[in-house]
Order: structure tokens, then sequence, then C-alpha cells
């Protein structure tokens, strides 16, 4: 399998304050990559990176072989990256159906987005109802359904998640750990998942990263992580 | 009674400039959390640019024309070449530069085509026509109508029906976000300076044959005129410009008709500072409504 993602020796950071260290990672196609580690290991710091918020000092990004680095971050989505931000960052001004058209307009005009709309819709009913809504009326759940609906409506090769569990119900987050695994299965789909709620990312991950102040200090198959009780202890705390 | 009527009438017509105005201050104060102090002088050099246009030409609709343009044009530019530099900068360097764009341009206008009052012609009447006997409004007036209507309609199909609409809200609520999915926010800024201009050059040239005609500043007290209607507004709220805009006219049109003409520069001030201490954040203001 070849990887969709590479990253190699990536040092990024704030102000010229590094906070990643030489991060090395490889995401193979069609295979979800938990990012795992405490509060400030710089999780969400690699992902902004990697979608071009971040500046790189060091390192190469490898989206299919081809570098992505110095590209305007609003190039990304059109080389197939989708990142849903932190914090999810639906537009509260905005309805859910504005949300959903706006996460397509790169590729398609209007019209030819009726289809992908109407797939989103599918996917999650509950949007649909509030499709009139503006972004600041929805529940968090909902909130994160709309990040992802919208997400997808992009079609992206590789969606990058920040903490998408984050403040949601058990329930909800077993529904889009499900959604994940079946986007993953029968559309191909490539996830880089950060995430806090450790036992639910490797619940669906192929792989696991395991990053410390900025290092990645451990990377194996997310089977593998499960049973290496020093690791689990020593990073993930459980 | 019959004064009454007519003073509504005519406070409603400037009012109308005024909203298109507001509006045009609102569309980049959304995008940038700027006020554009330059709005003013941008309209004067593109009613300049019209009376040349339309003196060389002998035709009003050329140079209304020409101002539509050179409004477009002017807009994107000052976006692209004077304001991206303080964009990251704190708020207070924006004001000072377009300050500092103002005087610069009053002076270069100044030189270029001295500094006395010159006749603008209005392409309509500016006779009352009369009702009954009684004076009601000016086919001037109605042009004014007509005109801030298209303009407001044309705003809002452009902003809530087309993709570039959509993409011009998204990038002033959420920049970062927007990039994020592919929206160019760079070209949108420039984009909405570019419309701000132009609806900025319109309220322009349909105001200044109103007053005492063309002159480098002819458009300072009309910018305080329409600065208190996006204020009242919240500024940060179309609908509440156009409101703020009608309501700011009325006023100043009974304070000019009913205590005298003399007193509505002060009154727009008075106004600007009640409404400042009463609802500094406006009376749509839909920022309060989120800080909730
Ligand atoms: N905008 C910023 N400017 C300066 N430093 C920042 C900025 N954002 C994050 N940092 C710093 O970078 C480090 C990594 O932060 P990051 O947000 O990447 O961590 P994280 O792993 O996502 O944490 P969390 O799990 O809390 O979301 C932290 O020390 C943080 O203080
Ligand atoms: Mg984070």
């Amino acid at each position: 399998m070849t990887a969709l993602l590479r990253v190699e020796g990536l040092t990024a950071g704030y102000g010229g304050v590094p906070v990643l260290h030489d991060v090395d990672l490889a995401v193979p196609e069609g295979t979800i990559c938990a990012v795992l580690g405490a509060n400030g290991a710089g999780k969400t710091t690699l992902l902004r990176t990697l979608s071009g918020m971040v500046r790189p000092d060091r390192g190469r990004i490898l989206l299919d072989g081809s570098d992505l680095r110095g590209l305007p971050v609003e190039q990304l989505i059109r080389r197939g990256l989708a990142h849903v931000p932190e914090g999810r960052g639906v537009i509260d001004e905005l309805t859910v159906e504005e949300n959903l058209w706006l996460g397509g307009l790169f590729r398609a005009d209007r019209r030819a987005l009726r289809g992908p709309l109407r797939e989103a819709y599918e996917l999650f009913p509950a949007l649909y109802a509030r499709r009139r809504h503006a972004g600041h009326q929805l529940s968090g759940g909902e909130r994160q359904m709309l990040a992802l609906a919208r997400a997808l409506v992009a079609k992206p090769r590789l969606m990058l998640l920040d903490e998408p569990s984050l403040g949601l119900a058990p329930l909800v987050v077993a529904q889009i750990m499900a959604l994940l695994r079946r986007l993953r299965d029968d559309g191909g789909l490539t996830v880089l998942l950060v995430e806090q709620n450790v036992r639910s990312a490797l619940s669906v991950a192929d792989s696991a990263v395991v990053m410390a102040q900025g290092r990645v200090v451990a990377a194996d198959s997310a089977g593998a992580l499960v049973g290496d009780d020093a690791l689990r202890h020593a990073y993930l705390g459980f | 009674m019959d004064r009454f009527v007519f003073l509504t009438v005519y406070g409603l017509s400037r009012g109308a400039i005024y909203a298109a105005f507001a509006l045009a201050l609102v569309l980049i104060f959304r995008a940038t959390r700027v006020v554009n102090f330059a709005q003013g002088v941008l309209a004067v050099v593109s009613a300049y640019l019209a009376y040349s246009v339309s003196g060389a030409t002998g035709s009003y609709w050329l140079g209304f024309g020409a101002a539509l343009v050179s409004g477009l044009v002017l807009g994107a530019v000052v976006e692209r070449v004077v304001m991206r530099r303080v964009e990251h900068a704190p708020p207070l360097n924006a004001v000072i530069v377009a300050l500092g764009l103002v005087l610069l341009t009053q002076g270069i206008l100044g030189m270029i085509y001295g500094n006395q009052y010159r006749a603008f012609p209005a392409p309509f009447s500016t006779v009352a026509m009369t009702v009954h006997g009684v004076p009601l409004m000016t086919r001037y007036d109605l042009f004014v109508f007509g005109t801030v209507l298209v303009l407001m309609l044309a705003l809002a199909v452009l902003f809530t029906r087309t993709a570039t609409g959509l993409r011009m809200r998204a990038a002033a609520f959420a920049p970062q976000v927007s990039r994020l999915l592919g929206v160019n926010v760079g070209r949108m800024l420039t984009l909405g300076w570019a419309l701000a201009a132009l609806v900025g050059a319109v309220a322009g040239m349909l105001i200044i044959p109103t007053g005492l005609g063309l002159h480098p500043t002819a458009m300072d007290l009309v910018f305080v005129s329409s600065f208190t209607a996006a204020v009242v507004g919240g500024l940060d709220s179309p609908i509440g410009a156009v409101v703020g805009g009608l309501v700011v006219g009325l006023v100043l049109s009974y304070v000019g008709g009913y205590l005298n003409s003399a007193s509505t520069p002060l009154a727009v001030l008075a106004l600007l500072v009640v409404v400042l201490l009463a609802r500094p954040g406006g009376l749509f203001s839909a920022s309060t409504a989120r800080r909730v």
C-alpha cells in the first residue's frame, strides 16, 4: 500500500518558537490514522501545518507524492485535503444549507451540488430538518454533523479531523466513529483523526501515532498500541 | 400638515442616499472591522471624474457610468495597495491610514480642480411636483428612490442568491474557515471594497447635485450622517444601515424644516452622540446577539 499522506521531518511553530519537532508520519490510502496525545502535545498544530494555516520551518508534506508546502490554504481543498478544525468551524451566520454549499463551491456550481447535498442529507437526516436554520441555532452534535457533512460535500481524498468527539454524548460519538468506518470501507476515504477520546479513536483506527511535546513518541498499528501497556500508561492514561 | 408631508418625503429621499452610503460602510466593516473613513472622499473622486466626463461628452449618463466604473476600480485599488498593508495591524492603524488618504486626496483634488464649489447638474427637475396644490416630491426624488431601490435589490440578490455572494459573506464572517473551504478571502475583500466604493460613488452622485455642489469636502457631512445611520443600525447589519439611513434622513429633514437649516450639521453630531451613548451596539447589532 502506498501512503497517501507522507510527512517527513516536519518542524513548525508559532512566531519562530517551534512546537512540532521533526515529525514523521505515513497514512496509507483508505485507512484511518489516529493522532493521540495529551493537551498541548501539538496535535492541532500538526493539522494546521498540514492544511497550510501554519507555515513549516522544515520538512516535507507529501500528498500522493506531491509536496503541499507553500501552497495557499485555499488551494489545499483543490488537492483533495479537507480540514475540519477544532471547534468544528461551522459558520454561525450562514444557514445549514449555505454551509454545505460552500463546502463544494470550489469544485462545482450550485446546480451541480444538488446531488452531493442530497447525499449529505441522507447521511444526516437531522441536518435536512434544519437546513434553513442558522449555524448558531444548532446543537453541538448537529454542528459536528454539519462540519463532517460539509467536508464530505468537498469529496476529499484525505480528511483531517480535529477532535470530532469533543463535548458529544457517547452515543453520538459512537455514531460518528461508525460513520468514519463506513466512509473508509465503502468510499476509500483516508482520515487523520486527532482525538482525546483514545478508546473511540482506536476502535476505528488502523494505525495511530502518539505525540508528546511536539514529537511523535510512538507509531504503530492501532491493535499493537492498545496492547502496549507501558505506552498506554505513560502517554494515554488508561 | 402639507409641510409635514413634504418634509417626510424629502427626509426619506435624503435618507435613502444615507442608507446607501451607510450600507457601503457596513459592507466593509462587516468584512474587516474597519470603518472606512475614506469612503466619502473616494465618492468625491468618482464625482469629479463624472464631472469631467460629462463636461467633455455633454452627457450626464456617460458621467454617471464613469462614476460607477471608477468607484469599482478605486475601491479595489485602495484595498489592494493601501488597506491590505494594515489588515493585520490594530484597527486604529487602518483609521489613521484612511484619514491620511482623505487629506491627501482632498489636497490633490484641490490642486487639479481648485477649491471652489462647482455646479453639478441634476439629470431631472428638482422642482417639487404638486398634488392638489400641495408640493410633494421632485422628479429627482423619484430618481433617487428608484436608483437606491435598484441598488439595494441588486446587492440583496448578489449576497443571498449567488455563489460569489455566499463566498463574500463567508469570507467576512469566518475568514479562516472559508480559506479551508477553498474561498480566496483576499479576492473577496478586494471585491467587497470595490462594491462598497461603487455604492459610495452612486450615493455621491445622488447627493452632490442636491447640495452646494462639487467640492473636495462635499461628502464630509454626508459621511457623518451616514456613519450615524450605520451606527444606529449596529455597523454590521445591512438592514440596520438602511433603516438607520431613513431615520437619520427624516430627523435631519424635520430639524431643518421646523427649526432652521443652519442647525442640521449640529443635529447630525447630536444624533451621533446620543446613539453612541444610548445604544453603542446599535439597534440592529448582530454582534450583541452573538455576545450573549
Ligand atoms: N496560535 C498559537 N500561538 C502560539 N502558540 C500556540 C498557538 N496555538 C498553540 N500554541 C502552543 O503550541 C503547543 C501545542 O498546541 P496544540 O494546540 O497544537 O496542542 P493540542 O495537542 O492540539 O492540544 P489540545 O489537546 O489541548 O487541543 C501548546 O504549547 C500551545 O500553547
Ligand atoms: Mg488541539
